[in-house]
């Protein structure tokens, strides 16, 4: 076997492994700091403050029935969860997570992220659409509008900073921020970027398509056991990828304060910039209320879209003129 | 477009959103405010009305109950059993038997208003569960002693 091909075997055996990982660390960090913010303790009974809880959630989940709903398409309801949660896994795979930590480099990483992370639009359909229930149905609806609304934005606030540093590879951006973030220079970007990242990763207070109030669940009302974990996994592997590219275009990756073995050890930079960012949206999460759906049309189509334009041609000018 | 136009409507919004967010964060490092119920016990108000419990008196070291039977005339559902019994040498009655069945009990409160030495007050006790309804048969008796007689006896035999 090729050594190429065996690193890049055992790396992506490391990255699903880490999503897994991940999912178990987002949940407890969501669960405490939702606690705390409303003044309890939280996760206490399994383990030292309850940090095996997610542990047992995941193998009470793996233990549970997948019940298939009478009259739903039994093979796209079975479909939907792996739909939505293999696309997830990919963009793990271009993410610098330090100076010699990826485990391919492309060209076109920004744009293979992007795509990938796409996808979970379609999964999310599928699962709505194949589940024979009103609620999924309307909570699918609302997914793929809000999707298909807020990746404007999105774009447009990334190209900004591809006008900038005319590459898609991500770590030519990285290598393009050596003596500044470009967070200085492009902020009203990066809340644009942050704000429909959120939208995108059905986020509240963005998160219309999992509305408990009005659709119990959204589009994984009737899924169970493994199904629905493994839309719940693709959630916060989503709402990772989001928070490192944030973290790679506007923060700088894995920069920091240099660490001995600096081309391994920008890792912990990168982690800790991620899972900053990703507080913070947890932390949004527990305190807005979910918007109503007009206006989460119109602060997209009214605000997000024409602020990305303006701030785009800017910066084009600003990078011609330079 | 509502009277704060478009720019005004942004600020607006944006600033009213950072509040929201100072609010919590400050919150989240506040101390926490509940109480982790099976391991930790609130103390509970002196108000607090659960099972009649007899009162100690700690002048006479026991009870000041005469065994008028007032309280368990006064009970709508029968609930309390009083007895006691005469002995030479002694003025008035000694109560024997004080036995609460507390799966009756409406905690109505009659046999404490009616009481005319104050001998019966509310407990404190509100951690009661049990497996049989037998476990809700009071002994009063011997739940005074068990709370107030005996810590003295062995506070007395310590010493």
């Amino acid at each position: 076997m090729p050594p190429e091909l065996l690193r890049m075997i055992i790396a992506s055996v490391i990255v699903v492994a880490f999503v897994f990982l991940n999912a178990m660390i987002l949940g407890y960090m969501e669960r405490k700091v939702s606690a705390h913010i409303q003044r309890r303790p939280g996760l206490m009974e399994v383990g030292p403050h309850g940090i095996l809880q997610l542990l047992i959630d995941g193998i009470k989940l793996i233990g549970k029935q997948l019940i298939v709903p009478e009259g739903s398409n039994r093979f796209l309801f079975r479909l939907a969860p792996l739909l939505s949660f293999a696309p997830c896994v990919l963009p793990f795979v271009v993410i610098p997570f330090s100076k010699k930590l990826q485990i391919v480099s492309m060209d076109i990483s920004l744009i293979f992220i992007l795509a990938m992370t796409s996808i979970n639009v379609i999964a999310i359909l599928v699962a709505g659409w194949a589940s024979n229930n009103k609620y999924s149905l309307f909570g699918t609806f609302r997914s793929v509008a809000q999707a298909v609304s807020y990746e404007i934005p999105m774009l447009l606030s990334l190209l900004s900073i591809i006008f900038m540093t005319s590459t898609f590879s991500l770590q030519g951006i990285v290598a393009a921020q050596k003596y500044y973030w470009f967070i200085l220079v492009q902020p009203l970007a990066f809340i644009i970027y942050f704000i429909s990242g959120m939208a995108e990763t059905n986020r509240a207070p963005f998160d219309m398509p999992e509305a408990e109030s009005e659709l119990t669940a959204g589009f994984h009302t009737e899924y169970s056991g493994m199904g629905f974990s493994f839309f719940f996994l693709a959630e916060y592997a989503n709402m990772f990828t989001v928070c490192s590219i944030a973290t790679v275009l506007f923060l700088g990756g894995w920069k920091g304060i240099p660490l001995p073995l600096g081309d391994f050890t920008g890792i912990v930079w990168f982690m800790l910039k991620v899972y900053g960012l990703l507080f913070v949206m947890i932390w949004i999460r527990w305190t807005y209320p979910r918007v109503r759906f007009d206006q989460l049309m119109s602060f997209c189509w009214k605000y997000l879209i024409p602020f990305a334009l303006v701030n785009l041609l800017i910066t084009a000018v600003v990078v011609k003129l330079i | 477009m509502n009277k704060r136009g478009y720019f005004g409507e942004l600020w607006f919004g944006g600033k009213s959103l950072l509040i929201g967010l100072k609010l919590t964060i400050v919150e989240m490092f506040k101390p926490i405010v509940t109480v982790q119920y099976p391991r930790e016990e609130c103390d509970i108000t002196p108000n607090y009305r659960g099972h009649v419990e007899l009162v100690f008196n700690p002048e006479t070291g026991k009870c000041d109950c005469i065994v008028c039977g007032m309280c368990a005339k006064a009970c709508p559902s029968n609930c309390l059993v009083v007895k006691g019994e005469k002995k030479e040498g002694v003025k008035g009655k000694i109560l024997t038997q004080f036995s609460l069945d507390f799966t009756k009990c409406s905690l109505c409160g009659s046999c404490v208003e009616t009481c005319p030495k104050s001998a019966l007050d509310y407990s404190q006790d509100y951690n009661i569960a049990g497996f049989t309804r037998e476990e809700f048969h009071y002994d009063l008796i011997e739940r005074l002693n068990r709370r107030h007689i005996q810590p003295l006896a062995a506070a007395a035999g310590g010493n």
